[in-house]
């Protein structure tokens, strides 16, 4: 279980939260200009990042409000939590870089 | 005086509403282990949603009614006998006894609504979106401790708080009241599951405990 730090409530367990999909994501200038590929794009293909991931949450059990984190795909660790509209801070060096993965866990050989 | 007539009737109505956990009463009162831990439902408590900035013209004119508005998570206002909770940076909870409904010879919420007048936000009469269930003793903290995830020692979780958050699995708003009581708002709907848990809760305090 996480335990997340809301802005508004402090510190709650996952299960208040709701998970809100990758953050960032501009909503296109002229959705009418966008050909059928580039709107399902938008609509559909977000990243599958290994290691610090943009992401949106809503505190729904508690203050209703949504904000955004860094959080670690790999380890969990959040590394940061701020308001929904602000740009993505920059992260240290903390970030696990993800090294020649030889044999993967739990491959199949 | 046609308003008499109508505030009668009104009573008379009132006379055959049944609270959300009203069939609950009789198992609340032998479930309850007297001087230890004891749930009640204290039924139709007057309550108003106010979402309003707490820092505009409008959340000025009604924090004035209210005693003012709390500003952070945990925060009641009190004013005379209502109580703001905080729900939200711009959603609050009024909450006022039940005489203080209008239908009921009170004020409330039309008082509130006319002081929001055309200012932006929102007044909603709720009075009947919640119950209240009012858990007290020396072992009820124990008892929530069983399906809350909150800190609930008095060191962090001081009288006089109110939060949102989950009891038992289901969303409530946990407000604790003095020292020793609690009271909880679930929603109408969830309020029998709640009841029939806090006294599933409840019950190895009412045997002596074994060392």
């Amino acid at each position: 279980m996480l335990l997340i730090s809301c802005p508004n409530c402090g510190p709650r367990d996952e299960t208040e939260f709701h998970y809100g999909g990758q953050a960032h994501v501009p909503y296109p200038e002229n959705p009418a200009e966008l050909t059928d590929r580039e709107w399902a794009e938008y609509l559909f293909y977000r990243d599958n990042t290994k290691g610090i991931f943009a992401e949106r949450w809503l505190h729904s059990t508690g203050c209703r409000q949504w904000f955004n984190m860094l959080r670690d795909t790999v380890t969990y660790d959040i590394q940061a939590v701020y308001p929904m509209g602000q740009l993505r801070p920059a992260t240290g060096s903390t970030a696990p870089t993800v090294t020649t993965p030889a044999s993967p866990e739990g491959a199949i050989k | 005086m046609a308003d008499t007539a109508a505030l009668e009737n009104s009573k008379k109505i009132q006379t055959l509403r049944k609270s959300p956990a009203s069939h609950l009463g009789a198992a609340f009162e032998t479930g309850s282990v007297a001087g230890v831990v004891e749930l009640r439902e204290v039924a139709f408590l007057t309550m108003a949603g106010l979402r309003v900035d707490p820092a505009g013209e409008a959340g000025e004119r009604l924090g004035a009614l209210t005693g003012g508005l709390p500003a952070v998570s945990g925060e009641v206002r009190s004013g005379g006998d209502t109580a703001v909770l905080w729900l939200g940076p711009a959603e609050f909870l009024l909450v006022a006894p039940a005489e203080s409904h209008e239908s009921l010879g009170g004020s409330l919420p039309r008082t509130l609504i006319e002081a929001l007048g055309d200012g932006q936000g929102q007044v909603v009469d709720l009075s009947a979106n919640r119950t209240t269930l009012e858990l007290s003793g020396p072992q009820a903290r124990a008892v929530l401790e069983k399906g809350c995830a909150l800190d609930l020692h008095p060191r962090v979780l001081k009288p006089g708080t109110a939060v949102s958050t989950a009891i038992g699995g289901i969303p409530a708003i946990l407000w604790k009241t003095s020292e020793e009581t609690y009271r909880i708002l679930p929603r109408a709907s969830f309020a029998e599951f709640l009841g029939r848990w806090l006294l599933d809760a409840m019950r190895e305090f009412a045997t002596p405990e074994v060392p």
